[in-house]
């Protein structure tokens, strides 16, 4: 049987989602556009005023809004709330440049850990269940999010947060964890580390919910099998809100995006013009519901195909793909955002030449990133301790930077390949979209 | 009075040092002593060659990164403690030892040690009052 969190939403009709949106929308470019002077600038120089926008229809005339925009904005300039109004930041990885803040009323928390809560409904979680939360908690979206949602439902919660694997295990064992949260790869990492213990016969878990990265449906059936339960997916970003944007039910055909809150559209990346259902692109967001940090138009990125499709569970709302790439050379690598223009950045500031390649691979059920650079004449000395010890000061600078561990490998001068024109800076052996 | 050290960067990679030495081998250049540090993802290849100048051109115009390091040479006789002798000697003078290394040579029981330190000088100086003899290049290439 199928489970939800709130039917008369997730299960409303169609017209009843479009008039939710055509209101909420015409209320939330007001409110923009009287509380927040970016947003007034933009359509000012567009020419369009907020009564142009009387319904989604309207949708189109407005300006998207991409990161450099938030860039460009750090940190207050796109809060459409007053500070004392809200309540908590979440944050992506990266520098001050590449950073996301945002920022949420306690009603855009409660928004949040509702979609959240759906979908934890969806895995079949109720309140009987023990919910196992190992995604990081702090300014990262995922350990606070799958939290919130898992009191809204009113299960048993375990913050445990990432790492200690051997204290995951002996929780889940002595607790009966019934519901585990954390990124695919760590759910991997998990399911064999508990094979090594032969603990298999011990453990509760019935579903698990995995997001914050791309994985593949190999992946998906290996962790299923290996754990006993069924695994679904879960879509979301910090930007947006965090995890639940749109999340996966029992059918495991796409993710119901939550479109009581958010709007969905997907854009040809190149012309911006908006497609159809079915036809690939990139998928842009309005939130429509939210105080503090309502984005408009907002370009994820991420590329993907939409899908009305009537859905075997029940639920009425829009289905996305996974992501199936990116239109940008963003990487995502154990859960963190990575711009290969963030390593050039630490490459140049250390003395290093700006040819580079970035070799991104998944060993043990986990991501591993790699910076190949090319030695020079400056950074050489006849002492092997100097020399690593000028390799571990820039692998201190990109942790710096970025967030992870990044493992650096010096070659020879010329040895990386200058290919005409555009350089292939990024090998990325995962193969982690498919379609 | 030293002696010429080559020092070579070398990726750990299969073939790398084949390849390196077979470079060496094409131009004729003869090598007297060889040391690698190792460590995780590259080695440095130290030697005392026949011709540094030559080697050292050779190596750049192959895209190699090196450099020339002036090292001191001793020698020393083939018998137990003559090494323990000059270390002790070192030591006593307070001159620390960044890395070295030892060869031999067709001469009969004499072994060379090559030895880098911080200051050369200084180290000469005090081996020399022990009358511990330091090679020079030219008596190298002459090996």
């Amino acid at each position: 049987m199928e489970h939800y969190y709130q039917p008369d939403i997730e299960c409303a009709s169609r017209e009843q989602i479009q008039a939710w949106q055509d209101e909420r929308l015409v209320k939330t470019v007001k409110r923009v556009y009287e509380n927040v002077e970016f947003y007034r600038k933009r359509m000012d120089e567009k020419g369009i005023k907020p009564q142009d926008i009387q319904s989604t229809k309207d949708l189109h005339k407005l300006p998207f809004l991409t990161k450099d925009d938030l860039r460009d904005a750090y940190p207050y300039g796109l809060l459409a709330e007053p500070l004392e109004n809200c309540v908590r930041i979440q944050s992506t990885s990266g520098t001050t440049g590449r950073r996301v803040v945002a920022f949420y009323t306690q009603h855009d928390i409660d928004l949040w850990d509702e979609c959240c809560a759906r979908a934890i409904a969806a895995a079949g979680g109720t309140n009987e269940d023990v919910v196992h939360v190992s995604y990081g908690y702090g300014l990262f979206t995922g350990g606070p999010g799958l939290n919130g949602g898992s009191h809204k439902i009113g299960s048993l919660t375990l913050p445990m947060s990432s790492g200690n694997t051997e204290r995951q295990i002996q929780f889940m064992c002595d607790m009966g964890s019934t519901i585990l949260c954390c990124t695919p790869s760590y759910a991997a990492y998990l399911a064999e580390s508990i094979h090594e213990r032969g603990l298999q016969d011990q453990i509760k878990l019935k579903a698990g919910i995995f997001g914050a990265e791309a994985w593949t449906e190999e992946m998906r059936r290996d962790i299923e099998e290996k754990l006993g339960i069924k695994a679904f997916d879960i879509y979301g970003l910090t930007e947006i809100s965090g995890p639940g944007v749109s999340f996966e039910c029992s059918s495991q055909t796409g993710m119901h995006i939550n479109e009581d809150h958010f709007i969905a559209e997907v854009i040809n990346p190149e012309t911006g013009e908006v497609l159809l259902d079915g036809e690939k692109g990139e998928l842009v967001f309005t939130c429509i519901t939210k105080e503090a940090f309502p984005l408009i138009r907002y370009r994820t990125r991420d590329i993907c195909i939409l899908s009305h499709e009537k859905c075997a569970c029940g639920r009425t709302h829009v289905k996305m793909t996974k992501p199936l790439g990116r239109s940008d050379d963003m990487l995502i690598v154990k859960g963190v955002n990575v711009f290969p223009s963030q390593i050039e950045t630490v490459l140049l500031n250390q003395g290093y030449p700006a040819n580079y390649q970035i070799i991104v691979s998944r060993e043990n059920n986990s991501d591993a990133i790699e910076v190949q650079v090319e030695m020079t004449q400056e950074m050489f000395s006849d002492n092997a301790a100097v020399v690593t010890e000028r390799e571990k000061k820039l692998v201190d600078a990109l942790k710096a930077m970025l967030g992870i561990y990044v493992k650096v490998t010096l070659v020879n001068p010329k040895t990386i390949a200058r290919s005409e024109g555009k350089a292939v800076r990024v090998i990325d052996q995962r193969n982690l979209y498919q379609g | 009075m030293t002696v010429k050290q080559i020092s070579v960067f070398v990726e750990n990679k299969a073939g790398k040092m084949a390849e390196l030495t077979d470079y060496l081998q094409q131009h004729q250049i003869d090598m007297r002593a060889l040391s690698i540090a190792e460590t995780k993802d590259f080695g440095i290849v130290r030697m005392i060659v026949d011709d540094p100048y030559k080697t050292s051109c050779i190596l750049k115009e192959s895209g190699y990164v090196s450099s020339i390091t002036p090292a001191l040479a001793v020698e020393i006789p083939d018998e137990p403690g003559s090494l323990a002798r000059i270390l002790k000697i070192l030591g006593d003078g307070g001159v620390n030892l960044d890395y070295m290394y030892a060869f031999l040579t067709r001469k009969k029981s004499t072994a060379y040690m090559v030895l880098r330190v911080a200051d050369n000088e200084k180290a000469l100086e005090i081996l020399g009052k022990q009358g511990v003899h330091a090679i020079s290049q030219d008596e190298i290439s002459e090996l």
